[in-house]
């Protein structure tokens, strides 16, 4: 039985507590799912570089679509695969406001292709929280431009079959070679470490906008227990060692300015 | 304001400059593209924001994002282009954001040809996206026409926080006319309480087409009804042209609106009594208006440069009241005075 938010108890000491970016409540996701983690990472930078009043997030069309309801700042909620636009539009708008998309690998990296790879070359001051699972969570366990060679989807009962269906799409590859962009790392969250580096990697990316150098992503390869048909530890594992021997970890692209931020 | 020579697609662009357009996001398409020309330079110059985007589907949710921030947004297009935007479109419309769109028709379907045409009536009027919702849709006639529409779109879309459509066709935006301009106004200083500007000293906004459960959505879906049924009660908007003692009806907008008001001319040098109706808000439409004149009439003859769009809608305004008869052309050839004048007259031989 989990506790629920609301039923924690006002004696009991609180050791551990939301960002106040996070808003107090339940979230949807299937246990061992890591957008509840990277939700979490995005509240703690909001928090940390006290920008919660002036930040604006735009939610994908995927499994993260209610993010707006777990967040404390304004957000808007995009078409599928059209943050980066609906960032861009907001963004040019209100160039005081920090401005930041969350999208899943479906949302980015198949029909939002176009959106997210121009919002990088052109420089846009935003930053990308992407969440590469391997699959379309949201509608059933699709196949996703990023599901691995042989991986089996309700689109893909036998497999992902390349000579049909396409390879992996890989997008921080792709988007490290736009001019525009500044910052590119691929991170995972499945342990400790790799969640605090994952932290690092969105700060650093919230302070490239901040300092107005250009257009970061931090990729996050995640997990889908439910659409995967593992329990949260295998998928974690899973994750960890199918996913990266795909898509490598580490930065792809990190100018000096970056660099020299201290995130 | 003096009177001076412009274009109608840059007519526009620079009317809306001086209404306090804050963003403009496009995408090239003839024939409206001197407007995206235009306002690329004149924005940029007012310190404002100007966007060519990498598609339409990209400038429309661009402007979508402009608009949820609380800024005077719009974008201009023609029939390929707004077949692109139309997701944007219906999210803009369960979302409640103003947004002006100017749609210079041209001659399809598919590629089809860069001359002006009318056949995008019931994609504006009826079918923007998907969903339940209407744009309200503005027909200019002329350059000046199209310059004093684009205050009341803007005007209109912020009252109702509504997506405002301009539909205009090759011809409104190629030609070019004497026409004033109105006067430089200030771009507002502050963004609505509903916009997204930062959760600073109140609680956060949220701006979504997202409605989880039917119950729900069905509300919003109702308000949204309301408040169309607000806009047609208050905003059909029309001109007659000798329609006091006409025998017969004519019905057309846009540049065949303007064309017919040479048909008027002629017909009454003829000796045959005619007055015409130029619809100019296409949604909401001049029913009641061409019903009460249809039943003084002895026949109805519409005219377009579609198939017959607009005249389902006069069906069914007119419900029987009088014998209706189209003339149309199609693929972007403008109809000539002459030939509407042989229907007229077919027409009038046909009810005495
Ligand atoms: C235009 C459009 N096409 C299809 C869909 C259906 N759809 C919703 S979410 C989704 C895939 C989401 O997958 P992903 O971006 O990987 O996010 P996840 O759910 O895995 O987090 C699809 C295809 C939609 N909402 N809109
Ligand atoms: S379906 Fe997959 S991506 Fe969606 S919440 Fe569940 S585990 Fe996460």
């Amino acid at each position: 039985m989990s506790v629920r938010v609301k039923d924690i108890p006002e004696e009991m000491e609180v050791v551990y507590d939301f960002p106040e970016a996070v808003a107090k409540v339940d979230t949807h996701y299937c246990p061992g799912c890591v957008h509840g983690i990277v939700h979490r990472l995005v509240g703690e930078v909001i928090d940390e570089l006290g920008i919660r009043e002036r930040t604006i997030g735009v939610a994908p069309v995927g499994c993260s679509v209610l993010a707006y309801n777990y967040f404390t700042v304004d957000f808007v909620e995009a078409a599928h695969g059209r943050a980066p636009a609906m960032a861009a539009g907001i963004k040019r708008t209100s160039p005081d406001k920090v401005v930041f998309t969350y999208q899943g690998d479906g949302d980015l990296a198949a029909i939002g292709t176009a959106e997210i790879i121009h919002a990088a070359n052109r420089g846009d001051l935003l930053t990308t929280v992407f969440i590469n699972n391997a699959i379309y969570g949201m509608t059933g366990g699709q196949m996703a431009p990023t599901t691995l060679p042989g991986m089996v989807t309700t689109s893909t009962p036998t497999g992902r079959d390349c000579a049909v269906a396409g390879y992996p799409v890989k997008m921080s590859e792709i988007l490290a070679e736009t001019a525009g962009a500044v910052y590119i790392t691929r991170e995972t969250a499945t342990d400790i470490p790799s969640i605090r580096k994952t932290k690092k990697a969105i700060k650093r990316a919230f302070l490239a906008q901040m300092n107005g150098l250009g257009f970061a992503c931090v990729e996050v390869l995640s997990t889908c227990p439910t659409n995967w048909h593992q329990d949260p530890w295998e998928a974690m594992q899973w994750s960890k060692e199918k996913m990266t021997e795909v898509f490598p970890l580490g930065a792809y692209k990190m100018t000096d300015e970056v660099k020299a931020l201290k995130a | 304001m003096a009177k001076e020579l412009l274009k109608g697609n840059v007519a526009f662009a620079e009317a809306a400059v001086r209404n306090g357009l804050e963003a403009y996001f496009g995408y090239p398409i003839t024939p409206q593209s001197e407007g995206l020309e235009h306002l690329s330079g004149r924005l940029i110059e007012e310190g404002r924001v100007f966007l060519q985007a990498e598609s339409e589907v990209a400038a429309i949710n661009m402007v979508y994002g402009a608009a949820c921030a609380g800024v005077r947004v719009m974008t201009s297009t023609s029939g390929p282009g707004l077949a692109l935007m139309a997701e944007g479109l219906s999210y803009i419309a369960g979302s409640e954001v103003p947004v002006v769109i100017v749609n210079m028709m041209r001659g399809g379907p598919g590629l089809g040809n860069i001359q002006p045409a009318q056949a995008d009536y019931n994609f504006m009027t009826k079918s923007a996206g998907h969903g339940d919702f209407r744009p309200l849709v503005l027909a200019p006639s002329s350059v000046q026409e199209i310059i004093d529409m684009v205050g009341l779109a803007f005007e209109l879309a912020e009252k109702y926080r509504t997506l405002v459509m301009i539909a205009g066709d090759g011809s409104i935006g190629q030609m070019m006319e004497s026409a004033e301009l109105p006067p430089m106004q200030p771009v507002r200083e502050t963004r609505p309480d509903w916009a997204v500007t930062g959760a600073k000293g109140r609680e956060k906004n949220v701006i979504t087409s997202l409605a989880l459960g039917a119950e729900n959505l069905e509300r919003l879906n109702l308000r949204l009804q309301e408040k169309l049924a607000e806009v047609k009660a208050n905003e059909v908007r029309y001109q007659t042209y000798d329609t006091d003692d006409a025998d017969l009806l004519l019905i057309a907008y846009g540049t065949v609106g303007r064309i017919c008001t040479s048909v008027v001319r002629e017909a009454r040098k003829a000796g045959i009594k005619v007055g015409l109706l130029r619809p100019q808000t296409l949604w909401p439409f001049a029913e009641d208006k061409i019903r009460e004149l249809a039943e003084q009439a002895r026949g109805v003859l519409v005219v377009e440069m579609s198939a017959g769009q607009m005249l389902e809608d006069v069906e069914r305004a007119v419900a029987g009241a009088a014998p209706i008869r189209f003339h149309g052309r199609l693929g972007g050839v403008v109809p000539m005075v002459d030939e509407i004048m042989a229907d007229l007259k077919k027409l009038d031989a046909e009810t005495k």
